[in-house]
């Protein structure tokens, strides 16, 4: 349990490393959040004295990205990084080796691979393992059985539930954990979960109010009221920040994360793929060709673009609708030219000066619009592809129930075509969940389609696809999407991307069913919809929590209420562009905080249900 | 993904759909196909880009306009105009990822220079001893007991602890190893990563007791520590048993047996709980790491043994019967193509084994290199398609890509020859003429072949627009013609090559007073 008093965090926070100021604009201050991340790492690092070096886990420099540079590491006498591989450990002449690693077997494995290859005669350097974000049982016995484990000083865990990704987004970046919750059931994600938000009322108050909707929800609720018992002897007395919490389970709405988003951002992750706020892209387009040279050496290496809301330009149309970003870009284009030419009114000395002193700025903004100029090209590529707009048609035939109890023709060619499966699978699942399970010829059909195209073995990954009811055969109950698609407005005839009205437009028509509970928790309450609530999986429920005397909030007049909305089980940037579209409403009277497991789109959902061949340890 | 051909396979046209599960990579095949962007704006485009299409798009090119302006206004401040800085791998400079491969260079470097050996001036960590304490380490202030303590000691150590702890612990902390904790205690102890022996849990009893105080804490790891404790020191039965009425507790320990490959254990759980299914399928996945393809065919044999269900047994005897003839097939071809004496294999050799392969590439294969065989041969592609009863449309696209890779138009053509006895010749097709045309096109068909298939697609517009695309020029003549556009027909006289005979053909026409123009 992290108890920090937040003077101390601010303290920090004015340190000289002002990497995250984006972090700080929003409603409610993350960067603190940050700070006291950092401040772990810190005390870890001093805690093994003397120089050391860290091998890293792979996958963890990402996540780690978010929270510090290497300079932080530098200050605290990390001199040398190499990456987990199997086989010796580079040498190095220094006192500690730290191991930074998630706690997975097969990473325990080379671990145990590095320390047998150490030279015992000649080296005296001393290993200490970190685990992110848990010390794991099952490692420390593997460990053990690989007669390692003594090897250790220091075994220690850097508890780091919650990364502040955005002024207004934290993602546990937990991949496996709706597989975990809905296809093996362990829990152990949710118990991450409700640790992280108990981190989190820390540093930001007790959230007074909890809703949420699903069985994973309830369970984190649960463990939630449960620690705040264990720990009733102390008061939290921090002003709380946020007003309510809400909970959703992923498997409430199965149906956003399979369709294509058509926001900017979505789009982006949807067809490059976003990790941790880093994009790669072709670097083509990105080629800086200057006058009279050829272009003699085009780059080979993808461009990598960090992308987040310090950038004020993508902060303006990250989460657009695409259709809406051409006209946003060239905008933009029109003030950074005027911009450059008052260069030609600037006469005095001054009015000079005035205007180099801005250059630094124009010039990043100006690079900024050619890299958002160039990545909107390579999307448009793509979304006026025929296959593209085929795709997208079925998408919206099924979501608003057209033919969903037939196989469907394009489907049907897409397999024939030998298309990538996962395109299959999320187009299959959209039809089951949007007609509440398919009916048994049409289920066995597109069975047999697959496998005999893609291979026998994938029958693992279709079984692990119904065990999370992504794909199921209908039952003798009735066809309830209609009925909910209804009730709750999921589908907007007359969506408008351009200025848009509702959140539809983040799927040009399809509103998140997600959001469209969170709206209307906000207003008129779930009340009114009890009885689509019932068709919905799970239970859900109400909870408040108790403020000690003086920490009640005396609202000013027009004071927006904030709510922390938790997707367990992941969450997609389209559906994040809806939250901050409603945050953004007039009136609407109420700001988000977005927080999740896992940020996911549909392809990298369905990869995370595949089976794969084990270990793939050569 | 099992499914993946080796990049050098001998299926060109699969290799260019199956090798590709993301999205990403699926999006850069369609990015190829995009060069004809007129013809596309052109087309139906309406969900999505809505009233104004064009507009839209040209606003990203007044976008792209100013930056190129722009960028020759600041020419000279160019080389700096990066925010931030990248290094050449493309790593923001100073990001932690990037400092890992510019240190692990750096020390690489320093590798190569010659060194003296150094002589340690640390105390040398003389023996450490069992529990993980090194001598320097007790010297070196003030340890937390959690570090040191992990949990597997706490769970196997069960002769107290043999070092002296009093050395480093004020006696208040003493109390860790020896006291008597309940089981709510000793899960919070372990929750916390604190040491406790769980071996006081003697009776079922107590064992049970701390197994639900564990699960009431949610917490994985404690579960599976209490798991693991449990089935060392209970009978398998016993252990199923109880855990039946656990099924938290049965989930974690599933996981825990499937992460740490304990097959055997888990197929006893499965079963002892009547989870036919689930143990069935979990020893077919098996399959996946066996590499000697007869003994997976033995393998998979033995699994039709096992409780299925009705559905997926089917699927299971498919995938032995395929692998079974796969083998067959591979050995006789190997021999034909050493042989030297089939045509085809010297033609066109074989660049990947057959083996493993999903059953519509076999079939493509079969259809590429055995078409003509006759029905009772393993490798006849209408054997395949019954054995496996293979859908007509799947049968038709595969034997129509694989007789196209070949140029054999005349098997092409065969394939649509209709059954009609009468003496009709009209050509049929279980998918439409535009899907035709567009696995014709993309085995490279000669533009007379592509023509006939054009000429059958029944919508006019479409036909129109496949026509211009594959550069049918007589189609689009006569089509322009029947709908007496004489504007249109004059602009396509110049795309047609100078001196052609479709020019003469445009010619014609232009210059034929019978037709009533209407423009």
């Amino acid at each position: 349990m992290m108890r920090l008093r937040r003077s101390h965090l601010i303290c920090c926070a004015a340190s000289k490393e002002k990497m995250a100021a984006h972090l700080s604009y929003g409603r409610v201050n993350l960067n603190i959040l940050r700070e006291a991340a950092r401040k772990e790492l810190r005390e870890f690092l001093d805690k093994c004295a003397g120089s050391k070096a860290i091998v890293w886990d792979e996958y963890l420099t990402g996540p780690f990205g978010l929270i510090a540079q290497y300079s932080l590491l530098k200050e605290h006498e990390v001199e040398k990084m190499f990456t987990l591989k199997n086989g010796r450990l580079p040498p190095a002449d220094v006192k500690n080796i730290i191991f930074f690693v998630r706690p997975r077997l097969e990473l325990m494995d080379i671990i145990a691979d590095n320390i047998t290859s150490e030279d015992r005669h000649h080296s005296s350097r001393d290993f200490h393992i970190l685990f992110v974000p848990r010390r794991s049982m099952l490692c420390e016995q593997r460990l053990k059985e690989q007669g390692v484990l003594a090897s250790f000083i220091n075994i220690d865990e850097y508890i780091l539930d919650l990364i502040p990704y955005d002024g207004d987004l934290l993602s546990m970046e937990y991949e496996s954990a709706f597989r975990e919750c809905y296809l093996e059931n362990d829990q152990t994600s949710l118990y991450h979960t409700a640790k992280g938000l108990m981190t989190l009322q820390a540093l930001y108050g007790t959230i007074p109010q909890i809703y949420g909707k699903g069985e994973c929800a309830r369970l984190v609720a649960n463990m939630m009221l449960r620690m705040k018992r264990e720990f009733a002897g102390s008061q939290n007395q921090i002003l709380p920040v946020f007003d309510t919490l809400l909970l959703l389970d992923r498997n409430v709405d199965l149906l956003t994360p399979l369709a294509t988003q058509l926001t900017y951002e979505g789009l982006i992750d949807e067809i490059y793929g976003i990790s941790n706020g880093y994009v790669k892209l072709p670097p083509e387009k990105f080629a800086q060709k200057k006058q009279g040279e050829g272009s003699k050496d085009l780059p080979t290496e993808p461009k990598k673009l960090q992308l987040n809301s310090a950038e004020e330009l993508y902060a303006e149309i990250r989460d657009k609708n695409f259709n809406a970003v051409g006209a946003a870009l060239s905008k933009k284009a029109k003030i950074i030219s005027a911009a450059f030419e008052e260069r030609h009114n600037a006469k005095t000395v001054g009015e000079i000066k005035q205007f180099v002193s801005q250059l630094p700025h124009m010039q990043a903004a100006r690079s900024s619009l050619a890299n958002h100029t160039s990545i909107a090209e390579l999307i448009k590529d793509i979304t006026t592809s025929e296959a593209f707009f085929d795709n997208l048609t079925v998408e919206q035939e099924f979501m608003t129930g057209v033919d969903t109890d037939k196989v469907n023709t394009y489907i049907e060619d897409c397999i024939a075509q030998k298309d990538p499966l996962i395109k299959i699978l999320r187009l299959v699942c959209m039809q089951s969940v949007c007609n509440n399970g398919l009916k048994h010829k049409v289920m066995d059909y597109y069975k047999r389609e697959i496998l005999q195209t893609y291979g026998y073995e994938h029958m693992l990954t279709l079984n692990n696809l119904e065990k999370a009811g992504l794909l199921k055969p209908q039952t003798g109950s009735r066809n309830n999407y209609p009925t909910i698609r209804k009730t709750l407005k999921l589908w907007m005839e007359d969506a408008n991307e351009q200025n848009p009205n509702d959140i539809s437009y983040v799927y040009s028509g399809y509103s998140p069913l997600s959001i469209r509970l969170t709206q209307i928790l906000a207003r008129p309450g779930w009340r009114s919809i009890e009885e689509v609530l019932k068709m919905l999986p799970g239970p859900h429920f109400e909870e408040r929590q108790q403020l000690p005397s003086g920490l009640h909030k005396k609202r000013q007049q027009g004071e927006n209420r904030t709510t922390l909305v938790f997707f367990l089980g992941g969450v997609t940037y389209a559906e994040i562009a809806a939250l901050r579209f409603l945050s953004q409403v007039e009136d609407s009277g109420m700001e988000y905080v977005i927080a999740t497991t896992k940020l996911i789109n549909g392809t990298t959902w369905i990869k995370s249900l595949m089976d794969r061949p084990e270990s793939p340890t050569q | 993904m099992q499914a993946v051909l080796p990049a050098n396979s001998f299926l060109p046209f699969c290799v260019d759909n199956l090798n590709k599960e993301s999205l990403t990579l699926y999006v850069q095949m369609i990015k190829s196909k995009v060069d004809e962007e007129d013809y596309w704006h052109s087309s139906k485009f309406k969900a999505f880009t809505f009233d104004d299409e064009d507009d839209e798009l040209s606003r990203l090119k007044e976008s792209r306009q100013a930056v190129n302006n722009i960028r020759r206004l600041v020419e000279e401040d160019d080389d700096e105009d990066d925010v931030e800085r990248i290094s050449w791998s493309g790593e923001p400079v100073g990001s932690i990822s990037w400092s890992v491969k510019e240190t692990a260079a750096s020390s690489q470097r320093a590798d190569r220079e010659p060194a003296f050996p150094k002589i340690s001036t640390d105390t040398p960590s003389i023996s450490r001893s069992q529990s993980g304490y090194s001598l320097s380490s007790l010297f070196k202030g003030k340890p937390k007991v959690g570090n040191f303590q992990t949990f597997s000691d706490a769970l196997t150590d069960s002769s107290v602890r043999l070092y002296a702890p009093e050395l480093r612990k004020p006696k208040s902390e003493y109390k860790d190893y020896v006291s008597d904790w309940s089981p709510e205690e000793t899960v919070q102890r372990l929750q916390q990563g604190k040491a406790v022996s769980l071996e006081r849990f003697r009776t079922l009893q107590d064992k049970l007791l701390l197994l639900d105080h564990a699960i009431a804490a949610h917490d994985g790891n404690v579960i599976t520590a209490v798991l693991i404790y449990l089935k060392r020191t209970l009978c398998k039965e016993v252990l199923f048993r109880e855990l039946e009425s656990r099924q938290t507790a049965l989930r974690h320990f599933i996981h825990y047996l499937s992460e740490t490959q304990n097959q055997r254990l888990l197929l006893e759980l499965h079963r002892a709980l009547g989870r036919a299914e689930d143990a069935a399928l979990l020893q077919y996945k098996e399959h996946l790491s066996i590499t000697d393809e007869n003994k997976r065919r033995d393998f998979l044999k033995n699994c039709l043994s096992l409780p299925f269900s009705a559905e997926d047994l089917a699927h299971v005897q498919d995938h032995y019967t395929l692998l079974e003839r796969q083998i067959i097939i591979e050995v006789t071809d190997r021999q034909a193509e050493r042989g030297g004496k089939v045509e085809i294999f010297q033609k066109f050799p074989r660049k990947a084994l057959i083996l493993n392969m999903p059953l519509i590439t076999t079939l493509y294969y079969c259809c590429f290199y055995h078409y003509a065989e006759p029905e009772g041969t393993f490798s006849s592609p209408l054997n395949i398609r019954q054995t496996f009863k293979i859908s007509e449309k799947q049968y038709f696209v595969t034997a129509l890509a694989a007789r196209a890779k070949l140029k054999a138009w005349l098997d092409v053509d065969a394939l649509f020859a209709s059954r009609n006895w009468l003496g009709f010749t009209r050509k049929k097709s279980p998918l439409s003429f535009q899907r035709v045309v567009d696995i014709l096109q993309k085995n490279s068909a000669p533009t007379h072949v592509l023509q006939d298939y054009v000429a059958l697609v029944d919508d006019g517009e479409l036909r129109l627009t496949l026509a211009q695309k594959h550069k049918c020029h007589d189609i689009v003549i006569s089509t322009y013609r029947d709908m007496k556009d004489r504007q249109l027909l004059l602009g396509y006289r110049g795309k047609v090559v100078r001196g052609s005979a479709e020019e003469r053909k445009i010619d014609d026409l232009l210059s034929n007073p019978q037709i009533r123009w209407k423009n």
